[in-house]
């Protein structure tokens, strides 16, 4: 069994570890402090955190204020209301100046503790894409987020980190280097692609591994950032089997699969399927009948590739 | 006051006099922009940048410097020309207002502008950039003081109240807030009889925990004092409710909220002009 993470926790660990290296960095919370875990940061450094109650538009314009004089503020919250109910804070105070501010989008997804639709999130990755000025980062595992978590600090802008709640499997190993704007290759293969983002991409890994045991070779692609997007990693991904199935826990509409969709149209065209959810909200469950009912399991994922192969051999 | 580098009341005034004919001018040439907030924030803007403010506008970026917010960002033209009377950029500047490739947008923006401290436009957002900038100075331990003006028509926004709620909380004593209190929105109530944008606003925030401070916002001698007394309040933020009238200065327009967003044409701009003019004796 590979070792798990929650992404929540290395968030939190990882919050501690860049405060105590960089006294700019700072952390305002809306109450969520114990579920997203930057509690770890109050109890470090109490004079680092700012707790701004449950009142999310005057925290991300607080989070603005404090970029504008040098501070490096990260603002948390459930990704249903940093990508929603802070939305106009976001563009007026945060993207249109491009002030120096990371956001948090904890808990996105459908993934979420049985919060049901009203605290899930499919439709942040869309959101924040359309906005100019804005970095979107959706990591696979625990690594990834650490990694991510230090890029966002040395990169001067607005940053959009996409996070989930429960534990996951690591799938980096200790020599990877997350960058900004850069995909990852992690399989290589001949007969279909699988491009995933976040933790999806896992589900793809297991998608190739089930594709494998009919003999069917999957390249799988991981895109951590959802802008700037990795064009050229895509564009070749594509090219390496001429086949693409997208993977997302999220829509499919604007998200990773919208995104890869535009690309290919115009930079390289070839037959593809979207795997997320389908213009549909969510609902309470926990994560297995969920996944299962939004189709969103590995099994979901190989299923979609087999009906591409199968079209094109027809 | 032996400091002829400091302007005296006298000067104040013909200062404000000066700002209100670039506001009208610019509204004109651009065929856009708003007419009534802009001339009712003068006074409290004139004595901010010209005396209150602790800045340098050869160097718009000095860490050190005192903020300013324009929350009720529609009234950018008022900022740009106090800017460009106190040395930012050339008063000329100002005729591109609104103009394609313009340092002049119609509202504030913190890249383009040199002077303008926070972006602002969607209302009610104002507040909370001042409380960052607040706390971010005792984070970082500057003492730099941090100024919002805000509108009446947008305290109808929930998030003044939430910035409300946190600037005392977080007990800020070096943030000023002033509501520029002209009692007219953009339309409003009407029917069946007209009501405030906001009512007993001294009444809220005191209950929210801000130290109030009530005065005539076209007074300089009242805005001087207001900020001198904000400056010894420890342990709370400080609200400046600003009484003043919507459209100062020109007589057609002062109260009326039909010129909340009118451009004069050709003769309201003669007649406007002569009015600011005239009263210069």
């Amino acid at each position: 069994m590979a070792q798990e993470l929650s992404q929540r926790v290395v968030f939190g660990e990882t919050l501690v570890e860049l405060a105590s290296q960089d006294s700019r960095v700072v952390c305002l919370d809306g109450d969520l402090a114990t579920s997203t875990r930057t509690d770890m940061l109050f109890k470090a450094h109490p004079d680092r955190f700012f707790m701004m109650g449950i009142a999310e538009q005057n925290m991300f314009g607080v989070a603005a204020g404090m970029a504008s004089v040098g501070l490096i503020p990260f603002v948390s919250t459930f990704a249903c209301f940093t990508a929603k109910r802070a939305l106009d804070q976001i563009r007026i105070v945060i993207a249109q100046p491009g002030l120096n501010v990371k956001f948090i989008g904890a808990y996105s997804g459908i993934l979420t503790g049985k919060t049901g639709k009203t605290h899930q999130s499919v439709e942040d990755l869309t959101v924040f894409r359309a906005m100019p000025n804005v970095v979107s980062i959706a990591p696979i595992d625990g690594v990834e987020v650490r990694q991510a978590m230090h890029a966002m600090v040395e990169y001067d802008g607005p940053v959009y980190l996409r996070l989930t709640r429960d534990p996951m499997p690591v799938i980096m190993g200790d020599s990877y280097q997350f960058q900004i704007g850069k995909a990852v290759t992690l399989r290589e293969g001949k007969d279909i692609t699988l491009i995933g983002t976040g933790e999806q991409t896992q589900r793809c890994l297991d998608a190739a591994n089930l594709l494998a045991a009919d003999g069917i070779s999957a390249f799988v692609l991981h895109v951590p950032t959802l802008k700037p997007l990795d064009v050229e990693a895509i564009v070749n991904a594509a090219a390496a089997t001429g086949l693409v199935v997208t993977a997302e826990d999220h829509s499919i509409l604007g998200g990773l699969g919208g995104a890869v969709a535009e690309v290919l149209g115009e930079e390289y065209p070839v037959p593809m399927k979207r795997i997320g959810l389908r213009d549909t909200f969510g609902e309470s469950a926990s994560n297995a009948p969920l996944l299962e009912k939004y189709g969103l399991t590995a099994r979901h994922v190989a299923a979609a590739a087999k009906t591409l192969l199968e079209k094109r051999s027809t | 006051m032996n400091d002829p580098s400091i302007p005296g009341i006298p000067q104040l005034i013909e200062i404000a006099r000066s700002v209100r004919i670039d506001i009208v001018q610019a509204i004109h040439h651009a065929k856009g922009g708003h007419f009534g907030g802009p001339l009712s924030a003068v006074e409290l803007l004139v004595a901010l940048y010209f005396r209150e403010l602790n800045i340098d506008p050869v160097h718009p970026q000095w860490e050190d410097r005192d903020r300013f917010i324009l929350s009720k960002g529609h009234s950018a033209i008022a900022l740009y020309a106090v800017l460009a009377e106190r040395g930012y950029f050339p008063v000329e500047e100002l005729m591109t207002f609104d103009a394609i490739d313009s340092r002049m947008q119609g509202h504030p923006d913190m890249k383009q502008t040199p002077g303008v401290d926070m972006s602002s436009g969607s209302l009610g957002q104002g507040l909370s950039a001042g409380i960052g900038m607040a706390l971010g100075a005792r984070v970082l331990g500057k003492s730099f003081r941090t100024y919002v003006m805000i509108g009446d028509g947008e305290s109808q926004e929930g998030q003044i109240w939430e910035a409300a709620f946190i600037a005392s909380r977080y007990q800020l004593d070096n943030l000023v807030a002033i509501l520029d209190y002209n009692k007219v929105q953009q339309f409003g109530w009407q029917y069946p009889e007209p009501l405030l944008p906001i009512d007993h606003p001294e009444e809220k925030f005191a209950a929210f925990g801000w130290h109030v401070i009530e005065i005539d916002g076209h007074d300089f001698n009242a805005i001087l004092n207001a900020f001198d007394q904000a400056k010894m309040v420890k342990g709370k933020p400080t609200i400046i409710i600003a009484h003043t009238v919507k459209g100062k200065g020109v007589s057609f327009a002062e109260g009326k909220y039909q010129w909340h967003a009118k451009v004069p044409n050709d003769e309201e701009l003669t007649l406007a002009l002569a009015e600011l003019v005239r009263r210069e004796g």
